[in-house]
C-alpha cells in the first residue's frame, strides 16, 4: 500500500518535472525562432520532410472520410427527405472538425514519430553533442526549424484534408446516390460560414500542428539516449500528442461553438 | 615546444583547478589539477572508465563541476553565458569518440558543415578548405561516402577533419587511434604533431596507445581514481618509480591498478541470492 | 543542388496546394461570397412569428435567390418579429405589393423567405415595409392543430358508432 502511493507520487513528480522541462525546452526554442528568417532553407527542408511526405496519406485519408461522410450521412437524411441537406452535413463536420482532428492525429502518426526518432536518434549517437561542441545550438538549428516546419505543414494539410473529403462526400452523394449537386452545393455555401466555420477550423489545426510538433520534438531531445528510449520516446509522442489534440480539441470546440 | 605568445605572462591555454564533478553518487573527479600550456600536446591517460571523455565534455562547458574551475584562455568556462559560452566553442574542436558525424549529411558535408554554420565564405572556397582537410585524413576520395558507408576508423578520421574545420586554438581528441591501422595510425599521430605545430595549435589527446602518444606528447597526464596520479613528460614518466604508472604503461596485469569496476567479489555475486545480472 | 532545387519545388507546390485548399474552402464551400454580395437595398417585413428563420437565410423570387436576411429584430411597439431583408439590386423593380412568407426547405431543412410579387405599378424603395407577411408554419402549432381534428375525429366517429360491440 505503502509502495503504492511511493510509486504513485514518484511518478506525479517525474511528470511534473517533465512539463517543466518541456516548457522551458519551448521558451528556448522559440526565442530561437527569429533566426530562422535569415535561413528559410532549414524550414523549407523541414515543410518538405512533415508536409509533402504525408500528401499521400492526408489526401487518401481525406477522401475515404468524405466519402464515408457522404454515405451516412445519405442514410441518415433520407429517411426525413433532407438528403438536400447532405452538403452542409459533410462539409460542417470536416471543416469543424474532421478535417483539423483527423489530419493531426495521422500528422503525429506520420511526422511526429518521425522527428521524434530521428531528434532522438542524433542525441543517441552523440550528434547533438558534437553540434554543441562546433558552437551551433541544436535547439536552434534542429529544433527551431522542425517545430516552425509543423506549424506551416499541419493547417496546409488540413485544409488539402478537408478540401479532398468535400470532394469525396460530393461523389458519392451525387455521382452515386443521386443527391441534386446544385442543391449539394448551393445549402452547403448558405449553411458554411467563412469565419465560424473555415477560419475556426483553420485555427483549430494551427493549435494542433504546434502541439503536435511540440510534443515530437521535445520527446526527441528528453529521451533517454538509447535505442530502448528512443522507441519509448517515438511511442509517447504518438500517444501524449493524440491526446492533447482531442482534448485540445473539445476545449476549442466549446470556446468556438458555443 | 611551447612557445611564449605576445609577452602573455601566463601562457597556459587549459587550467583546471580542484576538480570535482560526481555522477550520481559516484565521485569520477576528486581534486583534479592539469594546467596546458599554449602550443603542447598534452596527453590525457588512464584506465577505461576513470572518466577521460567526462574530462573533456567539462572542458566543452557541456558538463558542469560540482567543484573548482576550469579556464580556457584565461577565461572560466562555467561562469560564462550562453553566447560567450559558444564564441569560445568556436574556438575549440573536439574529436568524439563516436565520431559523431552526422548521418543525414556526406563527409563532405560533415566537414563543410561548422564552415557553412560560422563563416561567409563562398561556396568555391568552402570546397577548397574541406578538401584540403579531408586529404590530410586520406579521405578526399571518399567525401561523397554517407557515414553508414564508412568504417569506423575512416569515421573518425572524417570527424577528425571536421574538428579541425574551423582552425579552433584548443583541439580534444578523444582517442583518435583507436580504429586505426598501423600506417594510418602512425599518419594521424604525425598529423596531430604537425597541425600541432604548424597551426599553433594546442592539443589534448586521450589515448590509450602508450607508444604513439609518448612519442607526441609534450607532457603526459595518468588519471586514476579521480585524481591525477602522475605528470610529466613521456621520459619522466617512464623513469617514475611509481608502481601505479609502470603497471600501466607496461601494460601489465598486476599491480594496484584494478581492471574490474567496482563492486562485490565475484564469489559473492556467484553465490549470492541477490542476482545482480538484471534481466535483458 | 538538383536535389534541393526538387525539394524546394515540391515544397512550393506543397505550401501552393495548402493556400489552394483553403482559398476553394472559403469560396465554394462557404458563404464568403455572401460577403461581396452585399450591394442591394433594404426592406421591412413584419412578422407574427418567424420560427427558426436565421440571419444571413436567402430570400427568394421564384424559387431563385434574391437577397439575403440582414437582420432579425423584435419591434418594440407591436412585438412582432422585425425582420430586414436585403435584395439585390438587379430585382429594383418589385411591385409594393409584393408579400413575404416563410417557408421551410423540406420536412425539416432550413427556413427561408419566399417572395410573391403583386401586381401594382409602383415598386418597393429602400426602407419600405413588405406589408403582406405569412408567418412561419411551426410544427408543434401544426401537430397540436392536427391532434385536436384527429381527437375530434375520433370522438364523433365514436359518439357515431356507439352500437358496436
Ligand atoms: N551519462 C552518464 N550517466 C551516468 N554515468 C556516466 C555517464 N557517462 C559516463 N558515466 C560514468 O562516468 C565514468 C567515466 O566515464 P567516461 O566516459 O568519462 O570514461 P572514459 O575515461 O572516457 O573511459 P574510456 O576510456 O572507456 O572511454 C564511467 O564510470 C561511467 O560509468
Ligand atoms: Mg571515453
Amino acid at each position: 500500500m505503502i509502495e503504492w502511493l511511493r510509486l504513485f507520487g514518484e511518478q506525479t513528480l517525474a511528470a511534473t518535472a517533465r512539463l517543466g522541462r518541456g516548457h522551458m525546452f519551448l521558451l528556448r526554442v522559440l526565442l530561437g525562432l527569429p533566426g530562422l528568417l535569415r535561413r528559410p532553407g532549414l524550414v523549407i527542408n523541414q515543410i518538405y520532410a512533415t508536409g509533402v511526405l504525408s500528401l499521400l496519406i492526408i489526401a487518401v485519408s481525406g477522401l475515404f472520410v468524405g466519402m464515408v461522410l457522404g454515405l451516412q450521412g445519405y442514410n441518415t437524411l433520407v429517411s426525413f427527405g433532407a438528403e438536400q441537406s447532405l452538403g452542409v452535413l459533410v462539409a460542417l463536420s470536416l471543416t469543424r472538425e474532421l478535417g483539423p482532428v483527423v489530419s493531426a492525429l495521422l500528422f503525429s502518426g506520420r511526422a511526429g514519430s518521425a522527428l521524434t526518432a530521428e531528434i532522438g536518434l542524433m542525441k543517441a549517437t552523440e550528434q547533438l553533442s558534437g553540434m554543441e561542441m562546433m558552437a551551433v545550438d541544436p535547439e536552434r538549428r534542429i529544433v527551431a526549424p522542425r517545430l516552425l516546419g509543423g506549424m506551416i505543414a499541419l493547417p496546409l494539410l488540413a485544409a488539402i484534408f478537408t478540401l479532398v473529403g468535400v470532394f469525396g462526400g460530393y461523389f458519392v452523394g451525387t455521382v452515386l446516390l443521386g443527391v441534386d449537386s446544385g442543391a449539394f452545393w448551393s445549402q452547403m455555401q448558405a449553411q458554411v460560414s467563412f469565419t465560424e466555420d473555415v477560419v475556426n477550423g483553420v485555427i483549430k489545426s494551427l493549435v494542433f500542428g504546434f502541439v503536435v510538433t511540440w510534443t515530437a520534438v521535445f520527446e526527441g531531445v528528453d529521451c533517454t539516449p538509447t535505442s530502448e528510449g528512443v522507441s519509448r520516446a517515438t511511442t509517447r509522442t504518438v500517444v501524449h500528442s493524440s491526446l492533447a489534440v482531442l482534448g485540445l480539441d473539445f476545449i476549442l470546440t466549446a470556446l468556438m461553438f458555443d | 615546444m611551447a612557445t611564449d605568445t605576445g609577452g602573455r605572462t601566463n601562457d597556459c591555454v587549459v587550467e583546471i583547478e580542484n576538480l570535482h564533478f560526481s555522477r550520481g553518487t559516484r565521485q569520477i573527479f576528486a581534486g583534479v589539477n592539469i594546467s596546458i600550456r599554449r602550443g603542447e600536446v598534452a596527453a590525457i591517460m588512464g584506465p577505461s572508465g576513470t572518466g577521460k571523455t567526462t574530462l573533456l565534455r567539462l572542458i566543452g562547458g557541456q558538463l558542469r563541476p560540482d567543484a573548482g574551475r576550469i579556464r580556457i584562455d584565461g577565461v572560466d568556462v562555467h561562469t560564462l553565458k550562453r553566447r560567450a559560452l559558444y564564441q569560445l566553442r568556436k574556438r575549440m574542436g573536439m574529436l568524439f569518440q563516436s565520431g559523431a558525424l552526422f548521418t543525414h549529411l556526406n563527409c563532405f558535408e560533415n566537414v563543410a558543415f561548422p564552415l557553412r554554420e560560422h563563416t561567409r565564405l563562398s561556396q568555391a572556397l568552402i570546397r577548397h578548405l574541406v578538401l584540403i582537410k579531408l586529404e590530410a585524413v586520406g579521405l578526399r576520395g571518399a567525401h561523397a561516402l554517407y557515414p553508414a558507408e564508412l568504417s569506423g576508423g575512416m569515421a573518425r578520421r572524417v570527424a577528425l577533419a571536421r574538428a579541425l574545420a574551423l582552425d579552433p586554438m584548443v583541439v580534444m581528441y578523444d582517442e583518435p587511434f583507436s580504429g586505426q591501422d598501423p600506417i594510418s595510425m602512425g599518419i594521424l599521430v604525425r598529423l596531430i604533431r604537425l597541425l600541432n605545430d604548424a597551426l599553433g595549435l594546442t592539443s589534448i589527446v586521450v589515448s590509450h596507445d602508450v607508444a604513439e602518444t609518448a612519442e607526441i606528447a609534450d607532457r603526459v597526464h595518468v588519471i586514476s581514481a579521480g585524481k591525477v596520479v602522475e605528470s610529466g613528460s613521456p621520459q619522466a614518466l617512464r623513469a617514475s618509480s611509481s608502481e601505479w604508472v609502470q603497471q600501466f604503461l607496461n601494460a601489465l596485469p598486476d599491480g594496484p591498478v584494478p581492471f574490474h569496476y567496482p563492486g562485490p567479489s565475484l564469489e559473492e555475486d556467484l553465490l549470492g541470492h541477490r542476482g545482480a545480472g538484471a534481466a535483458l | 543542388m538538383q536535389n534541393s532545387r526538387l525539394l524546394e519545388t515540391g515544397v512550393g507546390l506543397f505550401v501552393l496546394l495548402g493556400l489552394g485548399a483553403l482559398l476553394i474552402l472559403a469560396l465554394k464551400v462557404s458563404n464568403i461570397s455572401a460577403f461581396q454580395q452585399t450591394q442591394g437595398y433594404d426592406v421591412i417585413a413584419q412578422f407574427q412569428n418567424i420560427g427558426g428563420l436565421k440571419v444571413r437565410a436567402p430570400v427568394t423570387l421564384a424559387g431563385v435567390p434574391v437577397g439575403r436576411v440582414e437582420n432579425i429584430a423584435v419591434d418594440p411597439k407591436t412585438f412582432e418579429a422585425r425582420v430586414v431583408l436585403t435584395i439585390s439590386d438587379k430585382y429594383a423593380n418589385l411591385p409594393q405589393d409584393t408579400s413575404a412568407s416563410i417557408y421551410t426547405a423540406g420536412l425539416l431543412g432550413e427556413q427561408y423567405i419566399g417572395l410573391q410579387p403583386g401586381g401594382m405599378d409602383e415598386v418597393l424603395k429602400p426602407g419600405d415595409e413588405i406589408m403582406l407577411t405569412q408567418s412561419a408554419v411551426v410544427l408543434e402549432q401544426l401537430i397540436g392543430q392536427f391532434l385536436y381534428s384527429t381527437a375530434a375525429g375520433t370522438s364523433k366517429s365514436n359518439t357515431d358508432g356507439g352500437q358496436e360491440p
